[in-house]
């Protein structure tokens, strides 16, 4: 399982890099930035997942 | 002005209506059921979605519906009264492709990390504020607290004069609850307004410093400094929209934790629960109801909109829809999955919201340090506000236990 970012959906709300600052961060305007490449471990998916149920724009989809 | 009540919000909507401003949730879940779109002649027409999914296809529908004004009142701006596309206060009235211009000025201010650097502020300002309530079993949380708080950020943001605080808030009421009185009226009473902002634009002009009022007037778009009515736009933007709105939110989760003991009891003795309680108080009390105007007669949803018609566009109702929450009328501190549009949705979110969350996480870290047991004092009213901002304006309480 792979994090997929929709960088034009993501508005700053910033809940991704909140919940789970290991994965996202964000650029200078408050926009995410995904921090981790390829598959992610259990312990990562878990707050992945967090992290994409909490995006309000649905910009963060965890899948293939 | 007196306006007849409100006998059917189906069809006579209004925000201000005194049932609305009391308790709104229970008519947003019969509107819900019955609308879910309802209407109004009042405001020269007006339309309320009340479900998650009409209010989102609003707020990311900029082809159909402007930002131009973003407070429901009487008057009808014609396509020539307001700079279009950029509006009165930029970006909050802008549309695209302004809007993103005159935002990204004014991003980097509101990023994470420069927000996080006036934790320490904050937190003195709120220290100093318990202070002063010191040992007195009575208090009001929103008068002695929760309106402080964002007063001091703002002038702190913008290089104003901690003093000048005080006169902000005025500045909100005639913004945001003159909305009935008469436009000529209206452009009467924001004179005091405009007096200040131009005295401060002119102090800054003479004596520079790193306040966000220096930065606009330094700021360019495409090598050209900003026209004087988009400076003063942005000023008014950002005295205006960073205070009532989080002094409702810090007063509404107050607020709960008085009525509710058993939530209290849980922070209390599991402070780590605060992050998902600040979420689910600005789910469960969103303060603020944006507004936008149809730009063209256009159907939507199977309503006939008309040109200029009002759209009060509800992000506190879309947050209680059970479509799109689960328990969406229960307030659930430890709630995991939470979508909430307490910050709108779309290009307009809040520009202030990571200021706003460093704030309610602040203001109630400190309160709960002090105050472990405490009720609602029924002996004296608690109030709220009238209009798009709704909160606490009077939220007396009675300490029951400090520490």
């Amino acid at each position: 399982m792979k994090i997929h970012l929709d960088t034009e959906k993501c508005q700053g709300h910033g809940r991704c890099y909140s919940l789970a600052p290991d994965l996202f961060d964000c650029d200078d305007l408050g926009t995410a930035v995904v921090v981790v490449t390829g598959e992610l471990n259990d312990e990562q998916l878990a707050k992945a997942k967090l992290a994409e149920g909490n995006c309000p724009e649905f910009a963060i989809v965890i899948g293939d | 002005m007196i306006k007849p009540p409100v006998t059917d919000f189906a069809t006579d909507f209004d925000h201000t209506d005194e049932a609305w401003v009391a308790d709104p949730y229970p008519i947003m879940e019969d509107l819900r059921e019955r609308c879910p779109v309802a209407h109004s002649d009042r405001y020269g027409g007006l339309w309320a979605p009340m479900t998650y999914e009409a209010v989102a296809a609003i707020a990311n529908d900029t082809e159909h519906f402007t930002s131009r004004t973003v407070v429901i009142n009487n008057g009808r701006p014609g396509d020539d009264a307001l700079p279009a596309p950029i509006g009165v206060a930029p970006p909050i009235s802008s549309d695209p492709p302004f809007h993103e211009i005159a935002r990204r000025l004014l991003l980097p201010a509101f990023a994470p990390r420069p927000i996080a650097a006036l934790e320490p502020f904050t937190r003195e300002l709120c220290a100093r504020l318990l202070d002063e309530m010191a040992d007195a079993e009575f208090v009001d949380a929103s008068v002695q607290y929760a309106e402080h708080i964002p007063v001091g950020l703002i002038a702190k943001l913008c290089g104003l004069p901690q003093e000048d605080g005080e006169q902000f808030r005025e500045f909100v009421r005639i913004v945001l609850e003159g909305v009935d009185l008469p436009a000529e009226e209206r452009i009467e009473a924001f004179k005091p307004v405009e007096d200040y902002i131009s005295a401060a634009v002119y102090e800054r002009r003479e004596n520079p410093d790193d306040g966000l009022i220096s930065y606009l007037l330094d700021a360019e778009i495409m090598g050209s400094k900003l026209s004087d009515e988009h400076v003063f736009g942005s000023i008014i933007l950002l005295i205006v929209a960073g205070i009532d709105t989080t002094w409702s939110a810090i007063g509404s989760s107050i607020w709960h934790l008085a009525n509710n003991p058993e939530d209290l009891a849980r922070l209390i003795a599991h402070p780590e629960l605060l992050p998902s309680a600040v979420e689910e108080f600005l789910r469960a009390y969103a303060p603020v109801s944006m507004a936008r105007l149809v730009k063209d007669d256009f159907e939507f949803q199977g309503c006939p909109m008309k040109k200029d018609d009002w759209i009060f566009l509800s992000f506190p109702a879309a947050n209680r829809d059970p479509n799109a929450f689960d328990n969406a009328d229960e307030v659930l501190i430890d709630r995991e999955i939470n979508r909430h549009s307490a910050f709108g949705l779309g290009i307009h979110r809040c520009l202030g919201s990571n200021l706003a969350r460093m704030e309610m996480t602040v203001a109630l870290e400190e309160w709960l340090k002090r105050y472990t047991k405490f009720e609602l004092n029924t002996s004296e009213p608690t109030t709220f506000s009238q209009g798009q901002v709704r909160g606490p304006r009077r939220l007396p309480l009675r300490i029951l236990e400090r520490r």
